[in-house]
C-alpha cells in the first residue's frame, strides 16, 4: 500500500490519486513528433522547399520509428491492456479516443508507410540485386515484387507518392489535432477545455518535429562524417523559429483569454501556475523552453553568424525547444490532474520509479524510438543514393 | 410477534424467489442487457435521487452502508459515495467585498462522522452535503468511453461492465463530479450503481435504507404516484454544477452556492 499524495485544501476523495501519469505526457509528445517530422517531410515533398531535401528520408525514418512507439506508452498505462483491440472491434464512436486506433493505423499504413515504400522502391530494388544471400530475399521481399525502375515506372511511384503526401499533410494534422481534441473536450477540467487545444497541439507537434529531425540530422552527418548541408539547416531553423512564433502566439492566445474571461475556475488555475506548476511551466516551459530558444533562432535570423556560431545555436535551441514541448504536454497532461474540480484544493504528482507507470518505463520508452530509428537508418539509409541502374528489365 | 407455519413458509418462499430472481437479473445486468432481466422492466422506471442538506447530519452511515454492500475498498480515495462537511465562514464586515472562502473536509470519506471543530459560537455556518453519482441523462463519462463499456441503461442508471473496460481512466477525467475511481482489485473502473442489484427488486439503495433523518430520498421520476414528486415540487431543488449541462439526477434541496 502506497501512501496518499500530499493534498492542500479540499480534492473529491477520488481525486486524490493521479489518474494519468508521465506516460500519458509522452504519448501526446511522441505523436507530436511523428506529425511534426512528417509535415517536415511535405514540406519538400509537396512544397517544393527544396532546400529540406537533404531531410527528407530522416524526417519519414524518424516518422515511422516515433509512430511504431507511440501506443505503446497507452498500453503500458491500460488496466486491461489486453481488452485494447475492443477499441478496433466495437469502437464507441463518441468517444475521441476510440477514434484513436482508427487514426493511427489510416496514418501508418495509408500514408507512412506507402510514401516510405515508393520513396526507397528503387534502393530496395538495387539492394536485392546487389546482394546475395539473405539479404538479397530480405530486399526482395521489402520490393514486395516491384522491380520495375523504367523511366515511367518511376514517375508513377512519383506522382503516388505526392497523392500520398497531399493525403497525409491533412492525416498529420488529423493525428495531432486529435490528441489535443481528446484533452480540449474534457468539459469537466478547465484546464483542458479549449476549443484552441487541438490547434495548440498541432503546431507544437510541427515545433517538435522540426526540432528533433534537426537535432538527429546534425547527429548523423557528425556520427556518418557526411558534410552538412548548411543551407539545409539553415531553411530548417528559420522554419523551426517561424512555426515556433506561431505556437507560441497561440499559446499566448489561451493564456490572454483565460486572465481576460477569468471565469469560476482562473484563481485556482492561477495558483496552480504559480506555485505547483511554477518550475515546469513558467521556469521550464515558458522561459527556457521558449523564450530563449526563440531568442537564439531570431538571432540567427537577425545577425550574421559565423557557420560554426550558427550550427551551435541551432543545436541548443533545438535542444531546448524539445525540453520546451515536453514540458508542454508535461504540464496539460499532469497540471489538468493537480487541482480539484471543486476549486477548492491541489494536490501532487508522485512520480514512482521502477513500476509499470515510473519513471524507468518512460525512459525506456522515450528510447526505445530512438533504437527503432537505428535500425531503419541502418536498413534504409537516408542518404543512400538511387542506384545507378536504373534501366528496365 | 408470532408467526405461524403457513405464514413462514409463505415468506420464505417469497424471500428465496425474490433472491432468485435478484440473482437471475443480476447476470443480465453484467452482460448490459439490465432491460432483459425477467421480473423487472427496464422501461418503465427513471430513477433519481432526492438529498434534503437540511437534514443530513453527517453521521456517514451512508457511506458505510455503501462500502459494505457494494464490496467498496475500504480507503476513502476510493469512494461511491462521500460526505463533505462545508464551513462557510462569517463575511467580514470591514471587507464586504471579499467573498467568505468556504473550507471543506471528509475524512475517510465521512465514513465515521465528522469530529467537532466549529463548536457553535466560531460564527459562520456548517452543513453536510452527501454526494454520488449523479446518473446524469447525458453523461460525460458514457460519451468518452472508448469502447462503450459504461452506459446509461434505460432506467437511467449509469453502470459499467466490468468485463468490458480497459481501465483507460477516460471517463473518470470527464466526471465532473469526482465520483470515479480504479478498482485496484480489477483495474477497472467502478462508481455508484444506485445498488442496481437492489432497486430492481423492489428495494431501495443501501444509503437510502440506513439514512436515519431521510436526508436521501430514492425514487422513480416514471411512477407518478412515487412520493419524490412531491419532494421536487415542495422543496427549491439544484443540481451540482448545473453550468455543465449532464442532466443531472441528484436532486439537492437547500444546497448553498458554495457547494461544488
Amino acid at each position: 500500500m502506497h501512501t496518499l499524495p500530499a493534498v492542500e485544501g479540499f480534492m473529491y476523495p477520488n481525486e486524490m490519486e493521479l489518474q494519468w501519469s508521465v506516460l500519458i505526457v509522452l504519448y501526446p509528445f511522441l505523436t507530436g513528433l511523428v506529425a511534426g517530422a512528417f509535415i517536415l517531410a511535405s514540406l519538400q515533398r509537396v512544397f517544393k522547399v527544396q532546400a529540406v531535401a537533404p531531410t527528407y528520408r530522416l524526417s519519414l525514418l524518424t516518422a515511422l520509428a516515433f509512430l511504431l512507439v507511440a501506443p505503446l506508452p497507452l498500453q503500458l498505462h491500460l488496466g486491461h491492456p489486453e481488452r485494447s483491440f475492443e477499441m478496433f472491434l466495437t469502437p464507441h464512436r463518441s468517444s475521441a479516443m476510440a477514434m484513436f486506433g482508427f487514426v493511427y493505423l489510416w496514418y501508418l499504413l495509408a500514408v507512412l508507410v506507402i510514401e516510405i515504400w515508393l520513396e526507397y522502391r528503387p534502393y530496395l530494388v538495387g539492394r536485392a540485386r546487389a546482394t546475395t544471400g539473405a539479404t538479397r530475399l530480405f530486399y526482395r521481399a521489402l520490393t514486395l515484387g516491384s522491380e520495375n525502375l523504367s523511366p515511367r515506372s518511376l514517375e508513377i511511384d512519383d506522382r503516388v507518392g505526392r497523392f500520398v503526401t497531399v493525403i497525409g499533410i491533412p492525416s498529420a494534422f488529423l493525428l495531432h489535432g486529435y490528441v489535443g481534441f481528446i484533452f480540449g473536450s474534457v468539459k469537466a477540467n478547465p484546464w483542458w477545455s479549449t476549443p484552441l487545444m487541438p490547434i495548440v497541439f498541432l503546431f507544437s507537434a510541427i515545433v517538435s518535429g522540426i526540432a528533433a529531425v534537426l537535432l538527429i540530422y546534425l547527429f548523423y552527418t557528425w556520427a556518418k562524417r557526411i558534410p552538412l548541408d548548411m543551407p539545409c539547416l539553415d531553411t530548417m531553423a528559420k522554419y523551426l523559429y517561424y512555426a515556433f512564433l506561431v505556437d507560441f502566439a497561440l499559446e499566448l492566445l489561451d493564456l490572454v483569454h483565460r486572465v481576460y474571461e477569468a471565469d469560476e475556475s482562473f484563481h485556482t488555475l492561477d495558483f496552480m501556475v504559480k506555485t505547483r506548476l511554477y518550475g515546469s511551466q513558467l521556469v521550464g516551459q515558458i522561459f527556457l523552453g521558449t523564450l530563449v530558444p526563440l531568442g537564439m533562432l531570431a538571432l540567427t535570423q537577425l545577425v550574421a553568424l559565423s557557420e560554426r556560431a550558427r550550427k551551435g545555436l541551432y543545436a541548443g535551441a533545438a535542444a531546448l525547444t524539445l525540453v520546451g514541448i515536453f514540458l508542454m504536454r508535461w504540464n496539460v497532461v499532469i497540471g489538468g490532474q493537480l487541482f480539484s474540480k471543486s476549486f477548492l484544493g491541489y494536490t501532487t504528482y508522485k512520480m514512482e520509479f521502477a513500476t509499470r507507470e515510473g519513471l524507468l518505463p518512460a525512459i525506456l520508452v522515450m528510447l526505445l524510438p530512438l533504437a527503432v530509428l537505428w535500425a531503419l537508418v541502418r536498413l534504409l539509409p537516408p542518404m543512400a543514393a538511387t542506384p545507378p541502374e536504373t534501366e528496365a528489365r | 410477534m408470532s408467526v405461524d407455519r403457513r405464514q413462514f413458509l409463505a415468506d420464505t418462499t417469497k424471500l428465496l424467489l425474490l433472491t432468485g430472481a435478484a440473482s437471475r437479473a443480476w447476470a443480465f445486468v453484467e452482460q448490459g442487457r439490465p432491460q432483459d432481466a425477467p421480473g423487472y422492466d427496464v422501461h418503465r422506471h427513471w430513477w433519481a435521487m432526492f438529498i434534503d442538506i437540511e437534514k443530513c447530519i453527517g453521521c456517514g452511515l451512508c457511506v458505510d452502508a455503501c462500502k459494505v454492500e457494494n464490496d467498496v475498498p475500504p480507503e476513502a480515495h476510493y469512494s461511491r459515495t462521500w460526505v463533505e462537511r462545508y464551513h462557510v465562514p462569517d463575511r467580514d464586515p470591514l471587507d464586504p467585498l471579499a467573498e467568505p472562502q468556504p473550507r471543506v473536509d471528509s475524512p475517510d470519506g465521512g465514513r465515521h462522522g465528522f469530529p467537532e471543530i466549529y463548536p457553535p459560537g466560531t460564527g459562520g455556518k456548517s452543513f453536510f452535503v452527501p454526494k454520488l453519482c449523479n446518473h446524469c441523462a447525458h453523461s460525460p463519462c458514457v460519451q468518452v468511453c472508448p469502447v462503450g463499456a459504461t452506459f446509461e441503461s434505460p432506467d437511467g442508471v449509469v453502470l459499467v461492465d466490468k468485463d468490458y473496460c480497459v481501465g483507460c481512466r477516460y471517463c473518470v477525467q470527464a466526471c465532473p463530479y469526482g465520483c470515479r475511481y480504479i478498482d485496484p482489485r480489477t483495474q477497472t473502473v467502478d462508481k455508484c450503481t444506485l445498488c442496481y442489484h437492489r432497486i430492481t427488486r423492489g428495494l431501495t439503495t443501501a444509503c437510502c435504507e440506513v439514512c436515519p433523518t431521510g436526508a436521501r430520498q430514492f425514487g422513480d421520476l416514471k411512477n407518478p404516484r412515487d412520493p419524490i414528486h412531491d419532494l421536487l415540487r415542495a422543496h427549491k431543488v439544484q443540481v451540482l454544477k448545473p453550468q455543465m449541462a449532464t442532466g443531472s439526477k441528484v436532486y439537492y434541496a437547500g444546497l448553498d452556492a458554495a457547494v461544488r
